[in-house]
């Protein structure tokens, strides 16, 4: 009986060491942030005057006004572009064996490895040609396109799991195929389409490459991608750099925390069932 | 009848295709294309044949870049797969408190890796949280700015991706090792079978599919980085830690040598996908 309870406490200790591997950075930079602006620092110590402002002074530094604008502005896009070119085509994949469905998921399927390098080149000519750089539209597009296998795949392998009798039930009934869509499966697709939508809004705010290739107006520029530039400026600032950091940080946190199941589930399973 | 209903269903495909045709595919068989051509984005291009991807081979900076990212998986897919298998092993059965801790591991995930870069760039500073941590031991003489250290930049780096990708593999092995039937277990401990046993020869096998997984989605991260790099080294020092995604950025928007930089984009996929091809391969369910 004592060894389970010494096994079980060894267990603990190991996990919460872990743990505080994983977030012993974030307090480090909590902490960073909260020191007078410029000022020398040491790995973790309390600042003597705890300093707020730095969060003040990073955001009209870094322009984040502007930054946290596009931002929004380009998830706002792809959210939904995405998520609903997403179910129209997965719902039609899985249920309605379009012809040559399986080439075509195939298709989809193969985006999954590629990497943002192979295509981010010929998008900035391309887009610039059709004055599409410089454009919030030609960023949303671009993303909607990058984040579609997924989106895809991740759908039909909802639908997929929806029961045949359902479907049919609705068939026999005489509904038309976007009927059955709209009223029979959409109703008890939510929770599959919220975590989408979630992973698409982190992956929207989180993307970097594809943005400052195709912004080059700092102006237009979404929050990381603004910040990758900031940490040039003010390279030894270490506490305004902490503070834009947490400020570009912060808004993801958020939302993991209030939705960390949709986002555990999403990454691991929507990895497993490939 | 039937075939023309099947025909219709193709247009609830239709818009995605669409974008995804114009946005991706186009542009991906466009970056093959523009490997062969020597161009500097503005004056017409000249037909260079296979000169730009013979430069990687004999370049004396795209060659290593990949080299670079083959170090990388070491450190984004080797040890942190090893160390999720470990505590795997170590932690199977445990349930209470879980959650908590999984919201944490996790954590790296979700996180801009520029923000991850930064942070980093912080804890490596010569006063930062690595070095006083090591003066703490007693280990002040090995103190140093680890980034801009000339031979283990690209070790400081990759620890980096050992601390953003173990969580993950953590979590995808515990999951997968709670679907383990129990009974398998109690069949090695009947046979004498201690925990070590048990682990080679129940857990491992039944966690094929998800270290496959975590494999594949880590060494991607390894082989196509380049929001860490770009903030954290930026390749150097004297590009100890060049990587091909930030070359393919510099040498395509910098040095407007666009032909190089989609033929290093290219390989950089081929070595993506023999990678993944490896790894699937090696996971396979034996017949």
């Amino acid at each position: 009986m004592n060894t389970t309870r010494t096994a079980a406490t060894a267990r603990y200790l190991v996990l919460t060491g872990m743990a505080v591997a994983v977030l012993l950075p974030f307090v480090s930079i909590v902490l960073a942030a909260l020191h007078p602006s410029g000022s020398q620092i040491s790995g973790l110590s309390l600042p003597e005057s705890w300093t707020w402002s730095n969060f003040a002074d990073a955001w009209r530094a870094a322009n984040f006004s502007n930054l946290v604008m596009s931002s929004l502005i380009i998830a706002a896009g792809v959210v939904p572009l995405a998520l609903v070119l997403a179910t129209l085509a997965a719902y039609s994949l899985a249920t309605l064996n379009p012809l040559g469905g399986r080439a075509i998921s195939i298709g989809f399927v193969l985006g999954l490895t590629l990497p943002i390098e192979l295509v981010v080149i010929p998008l900035y000519f391309d887009l610039r040609q059709l004055g599409l750089t410089n454009s919030y539209l030609g960023v949303i597009l671009a993303e909607t396109a990058l984040f579609m296998p997924f989106g895809v795949y991740w759908m039909q392998t909802h639908f997929a799991s929806i029961p045949g009798e359902l479907l049919e039930a609705a068939r026999v009934d005489g509904a038309r195929s976007f009927t059955i869509l709209a009223r029979v499966l959409m109703p008890i697709s939510w929770p599959a389409v919220t975590t989408l939508g979630l992973l698409y809004f982190m992956w929207s705010w989180n993307q970097f490459l594809l943005v400052i290739v195709l912004m080059q107006d700092p102006d237009m520029r979404t929050a990381p991608s603004g910040l990758g530039f900031f940490v040039g400026q003010y390279s030894t600032n270490i506490p305004l750099l902490s503070a834009a950091s947490l400020i570009v940080i912060g808004p993801i946190v958020v939302l993991y925390l209030i939705f960390q199941r949709n986002f555990v589930s999403g990454i691991t399973q929507g990895a497993i069932k490939g | 009848m039937a075939d023309r209903r099947r025909l219709i269903a193709l247009a609830y495909i239709a818009p995605a295709a669409l974008v995804y045709i114009g946005f991706a595919i186009w542009p991906a068989i466009h970056t093959v294309y523009l490997s062969f051509l020597d161009w500097d984005g503005i004056l017409p291009a000249t037909w260079a044949g296979l000169d730009n991807y013979r430069a990687i081979f004999t370049d004396s900076m795209l060659g290593p870049s990949l080299w670079h990212a083959i170090v990388l998986i070491l450190f984004f897919a080797v040890i942190p797969c090893a160390l999720g298998l470990f505590m795997t092993a170590l932690l199977q059965g445990t349930t209470r408190g879980m959650t908590t801790f999984r919201v944490i591991f996790f954590l790296p995930q979700v996180l801009p890796l520029v923000a991850v870069g930064i942070t980093w760039r912080w804890l490596y500073n010569d006063e930062g949280l690595v070095n006083q941590g090591l003066r703490a031991v007693g280990l002040g003489g090995v103190t140093r700015a680890w980034l801009g250290d000339y031979n283990l930049a690209l070790i400081a780096l990759g620890f980096i991706g050992t601390w953003a990708m173990s969580g993950l593999c953590m979590v995808l092995f515990l999951a997968g090792a709670q679907k383990i039937d129990t009974s398998l277990y109690e069949a090695v401990a009947i046979d004498g079978g201690g925990p070590v046993r048990r682990f080679f020869v129940v857990t491992l096998p039944a966690l094929r599919g998800e270290i496959a997984i975590a494999s594949v989605i880590t060494t991607i991260a390894a082989l196509a980085s380049f929001d860490l790099v770009f903030v954290t080294t930026n390749g150097g020092p004297a590009n100890q830690t060049t990587v091909p995604g930030l070359l393919v950025y510099r040498l395509a928007f910098n040095e407007s040598n666009i032909g190089g930089a989609a033929a290093l984009a290219v390989v950089l996929t081929l070595v993506v996908i023999v990678f993944v091809t490896a790894i699937r391969r090696l996971t396979r369910e034996k017949p």
